[in-house]
């Protein structure tokens, strides 16, 4: 028997009641901010939400952001099941831009999009396994520590993609580092506009069928990790690499392959961005989506339900964010990136800041 | 009457749905060395969680010294003159063995001050006791049975009169064990109380003056030890009839199944951890490999079961040569998939994942099996019925296939893992440590196990440090000692003098 108290508290309150007391812990702080630049917390607030979910363009453009984070925080959640932190999904995202804009660049004008859009998810799956598959390796086979190698990779992919897209890909004549516009056979619909084909009426905003993918993913994901003899293996490497090494399991395969697909999802977020709603590619197009999904896979706990529900929480945030900092000047971008960390901290850092105090209430309760 | 170190009256302790304590009693005589016992789980640990001050009892009172207390944390029960010493050791390996006495107890702002007058206490209670610690070695550096002396030291160092030991010799070498009960006697001539927390009746026989026996979190024996035998304890312990005798027939073996020649393996410091073994295992019997842990037999069944790689030799298994099977898959994979079993010495580092549920073990390391899959993915159902076919012939329990294993106790976990091994059918069974942290009920029905299989004409390769472990199981004994066989002797001959003797490594 061990000592020290273990955890009393049931799973379901674990999972629920635990985020949502941190959420409102770090909506508070946000609050007492906001208070102390002279706004008021309440309307804020008001503002925010109404901006995320008020509106059908405002829950389109929510779940925009949504299917980048859910792409992400899924790539993160899979190198955590094999034990490994993979901090990479920004580069990785960014390098799956550059598969991406190579193939539509080279074929838009010639292939038709059934054949050019699979074509560019496999540029972006392939080319966002291999910028992960690097420091994979270095591992499996080197022992170098992945949360150092991939920080590295996202530094080394900002400088190459600003030197190609500077020097090489730039549009001619043109003075903003972006590339030319894709052609139309690159683009994928957004559901707007398939809505209409069927005579449904939704508002003009970016969310594509990207989202499917999305969902779909979340259903793969889970499939494969809980029920597939390939996420047993991922598993246990993850969390006893010597009972791996007992049951005979290829550890530093297991360890480069979770790497690869940790990549390759992180690809997916530069579909939704490229071919979803911008038509081109500019220097900042990832803009910390790789960053979120680390935030979205901690809060989600690394299980698809949680991830798809904080990758929602997120891009609320984004969206109404941007909304909030239209009508009050005072509050920036900067104020939100502000509001996510706290979020970030509370769920994330301090996960178990309140777990004696509920578990006391529950024991009390028990104990009548 | 202040006969008494300690008196505990009517002790309850309630975790959950858990009674881990259930109205104990006890005296404690001064001076004496008092043996609790009983099975994983009946409650020890948690009992002395409450008089160390971890704890509080839901009710009951505890007296130290005739005067009743409240112990409220472990400084209280210190200043009370109570010392503990874990199972798992609480040391700092990079601090010096006086850096880690004093660590909490420094004594003053400067540090210097403080460690002169330490290091004088420290090399007296060194010579009292004869522990034989060297004040400036490195923890980290020191042996197990070393460390366990600094743990005993710093309760010292604290002033205890009554020390607690929570299974001291689980960790140590029968010699280190030996030792151990030197300083344990000296500590009562002193005039220390000295409860010690096992499940292992020789040690109690051994070395206590009187012993309580828990079960199901009661006491259900307080007795002088020379009041006792050994099959009394067990059964008090485990409340039914036991046989610590393990009954088995002669029997013939058959062909060999495992060959093993010039087999060994050298470390990167160019340590010979396996330096030329040759032996057989046959079909139909039970070959025990004893020796002081250490001298390589978790190497020899790492090597065998494909984890660690030999330096050089062959592994001759049905009469070919492992060493020379080209495979795309892991060694251990490939030896499995051949009839290797493997039960590991380590069961809750290598043999289990804890956190996983107990259906998910029951797989580990077949989880390629095909009929446990349907397209690519698992069928629970299989997973499940497979699971609850080991929990009802290895009554398992819990009889919860869901359940993480990590809360099962040590012998249903080890249940777990020989279920999983026998379950493949295998031709040869590598075992460690069968018995290791197992209560004696289940040592009784593992043992009956391993008779079975062998009976049922498979090759079993036994290493234990349980010298009477592998006096009742073995067929054929062979001894190591410093990575070489140092003798093999039939097991209606061996002894344990002539075993000790190869133990230290006499050649035969």
């Amino acid at each position: 028997m061990k000592f020290g108290q273990p955890s009393t508290l049931p799973r379901w309150a674990q999972l629920s009641v635990l985020p949502v007391l941190n959420l409102l812990a770090a909506l508070l702080v946000t609050g007492f901010v906001t208070w102390l630049i002279g706004e008021d917390p309440w309307e804020c607030l008001q503002l925010l939400v109404s901006g995320a979910f008020g509106s059908g363009e405002g829950i389109g453009y929510t779940l925009f952001y949504t299917t980048g984070f859910i792409f992400t925080g899924l790539a993160v959640a899979t190198a955590f099941h094999a034990g490994l932190f993979n901090i990479g999904g920004e580069g990785q995202a960014y390098l799956a831009g550059l598969g991406v804009t190579l193939v539509v660049l080279a074929f838009d004008h010639t292939l038709p999009p059934l054949v050019l859009v699979p074509l560019c998810i496999l540029a972006a799956m392939g080319f966002g396994a291999a910028w992960a598959f690097i420091p994979g390796w270095l591992q499996a086979k080197r022992g170098s520590h992945i949360v150092v190698t991939t920080i590295m990779f996202n530094f080394i992919a900002y400088s190459l993609m600003l030197y190609l897209i500077g020097h090489h890909l730039i549009e001619a004549g043109s003075q903003n580092p972006t590339t030319r516009e894709f052609g139309h056979n690159a683009w994928i619909p957004a559901l707007h506009q398939l809505a209409a084909g069927v005579g449904i009426e939704l508002p003009n905003t970016p969310l594509n069928l990207t989202f499917i993918m999305a969902l779909l993913a979340c259903v793969l994901f889970y499939l494969l990790v809980w029920h597939s003899r390939w996420g047993f293996q991922l598993r246990t490497v993850g969390v006893n690499e010597s009972a791996a090494r007992y049951a005979g399991i290829n550890v530093s395969k297991t360890i480069m392959l979770a790497m690869c697909i940790s990549g390759a999802l992180s690809g997916f977020a530069a579909i939704n961005e490229l071919l979803g709603s911008t038509h081109r590619m500019n220097v900042s197009f990832t803009n910390g989506v790789g960053f979120v999904g680390i935030a979205v896979a901690l809060m989600g706990r690394n299980h698809p339900v949680g991830i798809i529900l904080s990758a929602l929480l997120f891009g609320g945030l984004t969206q109404g964010g941007l909304e909030l900092s239209f009508e009050k000047p005072v509050i920036t971008r900067e104020m939100i990136i502000f509001i996510q960390g706290l979020i970030i901290l509370f769920c994330g850092a301090l996960e178990n800041l309140f777990e004696p105090f509920i578990a006391g209430l529950f024991k009390r309760k028990e104990d009548k | 009457m202040t006969d008494f170190a300690i008196e505990l009256a009517g002790i309850s302790k309630r975790f959950g749905a858990v009674q881990a304590n259930r109205d104990v009693s006890m005296h404690i005589a001064k001076g004496s060395i008092h043996g609790i016992i009983g099975e994983n789980g009946a409650g020890k640990s948690t009992l002395m969680s409450i008089l160390y001050g971890y704890y509080q009892a839901d009710s009951g009172s505890i007296r130290v010294n005739g005067r009743e207390v409240r112990i409220r944390n472990s400084q209280e029960a210190i200043r009370l003159g109570i010392g503990m010493v874990h199972q798992h050791f609480m040391l700092v390996d990079t601090f010096t063995v006086l850096e880690n006495i004093v660590l909490g107890a420094e004594g003053g702002l400067l540090l210097k001050q403080g460690m002169e007058q330490a290091r004088a206490h420290l090399l007296q209670l060194n010579r009292d006791y004869s522990l034989e610690v060297d004040p400036d070695a490195l923890v980290g550096e020191l042996g197990v049975g070393l460390q366990q002396r600094v743990e005993i030291l710093k309760a010292l160092y604290r002033g205890a009169d009554v020390l607690i030991l929570d299974e001291p010799t689980a960790v140590l070498t029968p010699q280190e064990a030996d030792h151990l009960f030197c300083i344990l006697r000296a500590l009562r001539e002193q005039g220390k109380t000295v409860i010690l927390i096992t499940h292992k009746l020789r040690e109690v026989m051994d070395i206590t003056d009187a012993v309580s026996v828990m079960r199901a979190g009661t006491v259900v024996g307080n007795v002088r030890t020379a009041d006792v035998d050994k099959e009394k304890l067990a059964d008090l312990m485990v409340g039914r009839k036991v046989s610590l005798k393990v009954d088995k027939a002669e029997r013939t073996p058959g062909a060999a199944v495992l060959e093993v020649r010039g087999l060994s393996l050298t470390d990167a410091r160019g340590v010979k951890l396996l330096d030329g073994l040759d032996f057989q295992v046959r079909a139909g019997e039970i070959v025990g490999i004893a020796g002081v842990s250490g001298n390589g037999q978790s190497e020899l069944l790492e090597v065998l079961a494909g984890m660690v790689e030999p330096t050089s030799g062959e592994i001759r298994y049905h009469g070919k040569d492992l060493l020379q099977e080209k495979s795309s898959q892991p060694r251990a994979a490939l030896y499995r998939q051949k009839g290797i079993a493997h039960v590991p010495e380590d069961r809750s580092r290598e043999g289990l994942v804890k956190s996983f549920p107990m259906f998910e073990n029951a797989i580990l390391g077949y989880h390629n099996d095909k009929t446990i899959s349907r397209r690519g993915l698992f069928s629970r159902q299989a997973l499940l019925a497979r699971t609850r076919d080991f929990i009802r012939q290895f009554d398992i329990r819990p009889d919860n296939a869901q359940l993480r294993v990590g809360l099962l106790s040590g012998g249903n976990q080890q249940k777990v893992v020989l279920a999983r091994e026998i379950h493949a059918n295998p031709d040869l069974l590598l075992i460690g440590q069968p018995t290791r942290g197992v209560d004696i009920g289940a040592i009784e029905f593992i043992h009956r196990r391993l008779v079975e299989l062998r009976d049922a004409g498979k090759a079993i390769l036994l290493v234990s440090v349980e010298l009477e472990e592998i006096l009742a199981l073995s067929d054929r004994i062979l001894v190591m000692a410093g990575g070489q066989i140092s003798g093999e002797v039939a097991a209606r001959e061996a002894d344990t003098v002539s075993l000790g003797l190869l133990m230290g490594g006499h050649k035969q």
